[in-house]
């Protein structure tokens, strides 16, 4: 069904490159056992070999050593992994206090609130207009019974970059652990372990044309964090279970077709909707000009609606996210949009457009012109906005 | 395309009837507002004599629900007589529409609750009132079946979310079965809050949760 459509949710999911399909399939068909021991069978062994090779180049990527980097089901599991592991690890033996920010993802901030039910205090810092957390305000709040900082590399909404080195940096001269979710900005925003003091980094491989289902956590050597997932001993003994081997091949093969100059190309896609979708009256960037995720454009419409504009824009053949409270799952407004201090309405009519491998540079003026249009006729019904 | 939205909601969410302003109406009303999301605007020309709605026209500010529920309303009362239109209920406008997704009740609500606002603006400008009544808990508790339980589509007194109801000196308690980190209490204590405020002697609006 997705032929002619023009597809801007890349930060929801994208299209499966068909190099990794391609990488993936001997996997499925061939080499299909399970990972062994050196001492097992040769398919077995192959199998091993080969998700060891994936683990190397991902692992690789970060500046990371190979058993720094375990395989999960996706950031969502990174992410819970990071802070329950280290919760469940030092929470009896150095405190219980966890600082992360307000506009974090889901899985971070969901996984901060249930910790929170088991007794755990936890900070959730603020952010500026651009959604960049104060780092004094950090300072400040570090205890001795802090055990983790987890700050978002980028923002899942509007984009907006962290900065992950000074923020390590502080969590180091602190003696305490940092997480980072890199979700939106792995292989989009350089992050290398060797130069950024950071512990745990949450990345997935559905959103770099890599398979759905497999992401993965660093964990820096000596980090301490309770074993995940009980059973086997897989996973440098943190969570068991058979891997998925087809998605580590796939994930490896995904970070391989990453290129700078890709990302280059985004970022000009990017730069140009900005500034076409900026011509529209009572419109307004979300999150900072220039430290964002090189794919993301985020723009609030003044006295329109999110879903309305979504289902036009469908109809028209786009597809594009809303931080709309009409279309989330809870009725809820955007928790990033009211965290950068914008206001119920803002959120509502805030739309999020993210480019991929597979965009054109002419999906630019074809999505520019046609949210022209559609704000157009909904402020034309819209009871807002007229003298 | 598998929307959740029926064909005849998507037909008037694409072509919504009698939209636009009455430049010199005989009545109008405002629901809902733009921090609630939706927010509907409803015009009325009355025929004094006879009492009927002889033209009706609405702007909406919201989600598609919303803007079809304000196009099918709007045909719906044209032509009827005040007393008609008064009786236009949320299940008719959804019945004609083919049907609404539960989790949007609330936003279509909000359109038929703006015809009924718009009547009775109509009839507080011509003297059609009756003596302003003090809020009492069947009050509150009338005005919280427009009050929808996103879980179901029905409201929330119907679906015994509502725990207690308490009236002291201006101030409505009103407590919720549910525990207070659930997916819909923000938005359950918003929609009671936005029908309880405007009441004329109430100054304020508590909302708790049981857990």
């Amino acid at each position: 069904m997705i032929g002619e459509f023009i597809y801007l949710d890349n930060a929801a999911a994208t299209r499966l490159d068909e190099r990794v399909l391609e990488a993936m399939k001997p996997y499925f068909l061939e080499t299909y056992a399970v990972a062994t021991s050196q001492f097992g069978y040769s398919p077995g062994i192959e199998a091993k070999d080969a998700l060891d090779a994936a683990r190397a180049t991902i692992a690789g990527v970060l500046g990371a050593e190979s058993e720094e980097f375990i395989f999960t089901s996706g950031s969502t599991e990174s992410s819970n992994m990071a802070l329950k592991g280290v919760a469940m690890a030092l929470g009896e033996k150095k405190g219980k206090h966890i600082i992360t920010s307000k506009i974090e993802d889901f899985p971070v901030l969901h996984s901060a609130r249930a910790l929170e039910k088991q007794g755990f205090r936890v900070t959730y810092l603020d952010v500026d207009e651009y959604g960049r957390v104060n780092l004094d305000q950090l300072r400040e709040t570090i205890t001795p019974e802090t055990i983790l900082v987890s700050i978002q590399a980028a923002n899942q909404e509007i984009g907006t970059l962290q900065d992950v080195a000074a923020i390590g940096a502080i969590c180091r001269e602190h003696g305490v652990l940092f997480h980072t979710d890199a979700t939106h900005s792995f292989l989009r925003v350089p992050l290398d372990m060797r130069e950024v003091p950071v512990d745990l980094v949450t990345v997935t491989a559905h959103l770099i044309h890599g398979p759905k289902g497999i992401g993965g956590l660093y964990v820096r050597k000596g980090t301490p964090l309770a074993k995940w997932m009980d059973g086997g001993f897989q996973e440098i003994n943190l969570r068991a279970g058979e891997e998925n081997i087809p998605g580590a091949i796939g994930f490896a093969k995904a970070v391989e077709l990453v290129t700078p100059e890709e990302t280059a190309r985004l970022q000009n896609m990017r730069d140009r909707l900005i500034e076409r979708l900026l011509q529209i009256p009572h419109s307004r960037l979300n999150g900072h000009p220039t430290l964002r995720l090189p794919h993301n454009t985020n723009i609030s419409f003044r006295f329109v609606e999110g879903e309305s504009i979504l289902l036009h824009l469908d109809m028209r053949g786009f597809a594009v996210s809303t931080g709309s409270a009409c279309f989330s799952r809870s009725l809820e407004a955007s928790h990033v949009i009211l965290g950068i201090g914008g206001n119920h309405e803002r959120a509502h009519g805030s739309v999020r457009f993210t480019f991929g491998r597979f965009n054109k540079p002419e999906d630019v003026d074809a999505v520019a012109e046609a949210i022209a249009e559609v704000i157009e006729n909904l402020r034309a019904i819209s009871p807002l906005g007229k003298e | 395309m598998p929307l959740p939205y029926s064909e005849t909601v998507m037909e008037h969410f694409r072509h919504p009837r009698n939209v636009g302003r009455i430049d010199d109406p005989d009545a109008k009303a405002v629901e809902g507002s733009p921090a609630c999301g939706d927010m509907v605007a409803v015009y009325l020309k009355v025929d004094p004599g006879d009492q009927r709605i002889t033209d009706i026209k609405f702007e909406s500010y919201g989600c598609a629900s919303n803007i079809a529920t304000g196009s099918i309303i709007t045909e719906l009362a044209k032509g009827k007589t005040l007393e008609e239109a008064k009786q236009i209920t949320w299940k008719e406008a959804s019945e004609a529409l083919g049907g609404l997704p539960p989790i949007k009740t609330h936003c279509s609500v909000l359109a038929v609750d703006g015809l009924r606002a718009a009547i009775q603006n109509y009839e507080e400008r011509h003297g059609l009132v009756k003596e302003r009544v003090p809020t009492t808990v069947e009050v509150v508790n009338k005005r919280l079946k427009h009050v929808m339980n996103p879980m179901t589509g029905l409201d929330v007194v119907r679906t015994k979310l509502v725990k207690e109801v308490e009236i002291s000196g201006g101030t409505v308690r009103v407590v919720i079965d549910l525990p207070a980190d659930h997916q819909f209490a923000a938005n359950i204590r918003e929609e009671i809050t936005d029908k309880i405020e405007p009441l004329w002697d109430v100054d304020r609006v508590i909302v708790e949760f049981t857990e």
